[in-house]
């Protein structure tokens, strides 16, 4: 009887889970993230400070826990990575007021603190990815991920440029494919480029939440620890209860 | 020490309250894996007072800090995420274990007289929970919390004549706002908590008062030795003590396998428009309650039609009202002779099992948007909800049961 309502239950929430899988009407492309890479955050911490950081705030976050997260010395962070005039122990705001971003941009860029954890890590790393020229665009500039963004390409340099020779439209997903023709090539590769932004899109992971560098390899020794009490448990009440039938 | 309880003893009933509630409250030695629940929700319930303290002496409720005063206890405050994570892993787990507890009451007919008022203590236990956990999902003060708020006090609107007032009252400003947010954490941090912890206690000493309920839905009271002790019976202490230990430590496992490797669930547990702070500007595309309120969500949003006068949305409001009030009236709608599952016949079992997959069903539809063919299933999942409980003392009475053993089984 146990059983079957278990397995009854199990079964309902089966749809349930299905959708809590699910994803938006865009194709996202898939990123590796792994935190225990140095090298990689402070990449892409490096990326984050000189380009993202003039625009965007990161003001949930301070500059010198971010350092020691990323095995830097504070020293190492105030030669690199910070502004004049801020301290280490500063929020990592941005030098541009909302009014400014606003009348530049027509809308206040979002602080990206938490930009991975909102939207998700694929979303970041197709979407920096995504940028073409469009003429149509105030800033000059569309995205396949964001349409009608009006963030411009900051790291066009690095990607280059490219327009849009032809959209096709999945009839099935109802997702749209993009061929690019290149009307400047970048400083970087294709690889290059898709590889510097895995290191930005693995720090912006990081900064979403600087716990998950922590908070697995605590969780391992937790888990460790109660399945050890729950043999001990079980045994005290094994030798308590065999006086009961 | 000796010395201390004897001095304790003549001025407080202490060796009395542990006889009475521990050593010598005897409860049936039957107890199977429904009959952890009710001593995990007390664990959970003691897990977020002590988390809610610490977190208060960090959050701000303002609408200007709160958002980022979250973050602060996530990032500079020490073991901040964990206490933060345990909280909001709690919430749900709370759910959890309530929804279990109150399945299990299904299962065995634990509503049934004399613990009618078990039962309505419970209930209303529930209520107080809901009230908690949605006052709670504002502080964040992120996207989801403010709009869900929203929705949710607007909801009162719909009520003829009083409506706007009523709503008015509730957020005590024209929109959720800062003054909303400071009321919800006065409720959210001492009122609810306070008759929570006081329903909990009369809950239990309802409970001790009748005994306590077993799978095979038995009065062991009825069959005592001659010491006076049910010949079923066995004391509380030691042996469901120990007995709940195991159970707790299985429970923490789950529960530190979420907290650790998941805290988000996948959006199920910390909703991802929630961690955009809220925008008066910007509304989310979709508006989704935590999935603990779906099923009730969905039966707000159910019905489409306005009849006698009223507002489909006023109906809503009301259907939702009454499919949690319906709860309070179990024990005099099953009209069964036996309790428990085990000797009912295959009237009761299949509506309690069309029940159960109706509640999962509504609880999804809950998350989606609703339009087409996701409003006719909360309509008709709306409609079996109810027929459950209407129905009731009808298939109750008609089903085959099966002859109740004596004593207690083993199985």
């Amino acid at each position: 009887m146990m059983k079957k309502i278990i397995v009854i239950g199990l079964l309902a929430c089966a749809p349930a889970l299905a959708i809590a899988a699910g994803g938006a009407d865009v194709h996202l492309d898939t990123v590796r993230i792994d935190l225990d890479d140095k090298v990689s955050l402070q990449r892409g911490a490096r990326a984050f400070v000189n380009y993202c950081l003039s625009c965007h705030s990161a003001a949930y976050m301070r500059y010198n826990r971010m350092g020691r997260d990323l095995g830097l010395t504070d020293e190492q962070v105030k030669e690199n990575l910070l502004f004049a005039g801020d301290k280490v122990g500063d929020l990592m705001k941005t030098v541009m007021t909302p009014d400014n971003g606003k009348r530049w941009f027509g809308t206040a860029p979002p602080d990206l603190t938490l930009v991975t954890r909102s939207r998700g890590a694929e979303w970041f790393y197709t979407y920096m990815r995504g940028f073409y020229l469009d003429e149509k665009s105030p800033s000059g500039w569309n995205n396949t991920v964001f349409e009608n963004v009006a963030m411009p390409h900051v790291l066009h340099e690095w990607q280059g440029s490219r327009r849009v020779s032809k959209v096709t439209t999945d009839e099935h997903t109802g997702e749209k494919h993009y061929d690019f023709e290149w009307v400047r090539k970048g400083t970087m590769t294709p690889d290059e480029y898709d590889d510097e932004i895995r290191a930005l899109t693995n720090f912006m992971v990081y900064l979403g939440e600087p716990a998950k560098l922590v908070r697995g390899k605590i969780g391992g020794y937790v888990l460790l620890f109660l399945a050890l009490f729950l043999v001990l448990a079980y045994l005290l009440k094994k030798e308590y209860w065999k006086d009961i039938h | 020490m000796q010395k201390l309880l004897e001095w304790v003893d003549a001025r407080f009933p202490l060796i009395k309250a542990w006889n009475e509630h521990l050593a010598e409250y005897y409860a049936p030695k039957n107890f199977n894996f429904w009959y952890y629940f009710g001593s995990l929700a007390l664990l959970v319930l003691v897990l977020q007072i002590v988390t809610g303290i610490f977190l208060t002496m960090h959050y701000k409720p303002d609408t200007a800090l709160a958002f980022a005063s979250v973050e602060y206890i996530m990032r500079d405050v020490p073991w901040g995420w964990l206490i933060r994570y345990m909280h909001s892993t709690g919430a749900s787990a709370f759910f959890i274990v309530v929804y279990l507890h109150m399945f299990r009451a299904l299962l065995y007919g634990s509503y049934r007289g004399p613990r009618e008022l078990v039962w309505i203590i419970g209930v209303i236990i529930f209520v107080a929970l809901m009230a908690e956990a949605f006052m709670g999902y504002l502080l964040p003060w992120g996207n989801m919390s403010y709009w869900g708020a929203q929705v949710i006090i607007n909801l009162f609107d719909a009520i003829p004549g009083v409506g706007p007032s009523l709503s008015e009252w509730i957020r005590g400003d024209f929109v959720v706002s800062d003054a909303t947010l400071n009321r919800f954490f006065a409720f959210h941090v001492i009122a609810v908590p306070l008759v929570l912890v006081a329903l909990v206690f009369l809950h239990i000493v309802a409970l001790h008062k009748v005994g306590s309920n077993n799978p095979d839905g038995i009065e062991i009271k009825e069959n005592k030795g001659p010491d006076g002790i049910p010949v079923d019976g066995i004391p509380f202490h030691p042996y469901y003590t120990v007995k709940d230990i195991v159970g707790v430590t299985v429970f923490l496992i789950v529960f530190a396998a979420i907290m650790f490797f998941a805290p988000e669930m996948g959006g199920w547990f910390l909703e991802h428009d929630n961690f955009t702070p809220a925008n008066v500007l910007q509304t989310p595309s979709e508006i989704v309650p935590l999935w603990y309120f779906t099923p009730y969500y969905s039966i707000l949003r159910a019905n489409t039609v306005a009849f006698l006068g009223l507002d489909a949305k006023v109906w809503g409001v009301i259907f939702m009202g009454l499919s949690i009030m319906v709860f309070f009236f179990l024990p005099w709608l099953d009209r069964s002779p036996v309790k428990s599952i085990r000797y009912r016949g295959w009237m009761y079992k299949s509506a309690l099992a069309v029940f159960v997959v109706c509640f999962f069903v509504l609880g999804w539809l809950g998350t989606q948007p609703a339009v087409g063919k996701n409003v006719v299933m909360a309509q008709i999942g709306t409609v079996v909800y109810f027929l459950f409980f209407l129905l009731m003392p009808f298939y109750t009475k008609l089903d085959k049961t099966k002859p109740v053993p004596g004593r207690v089984t083993s199985k």
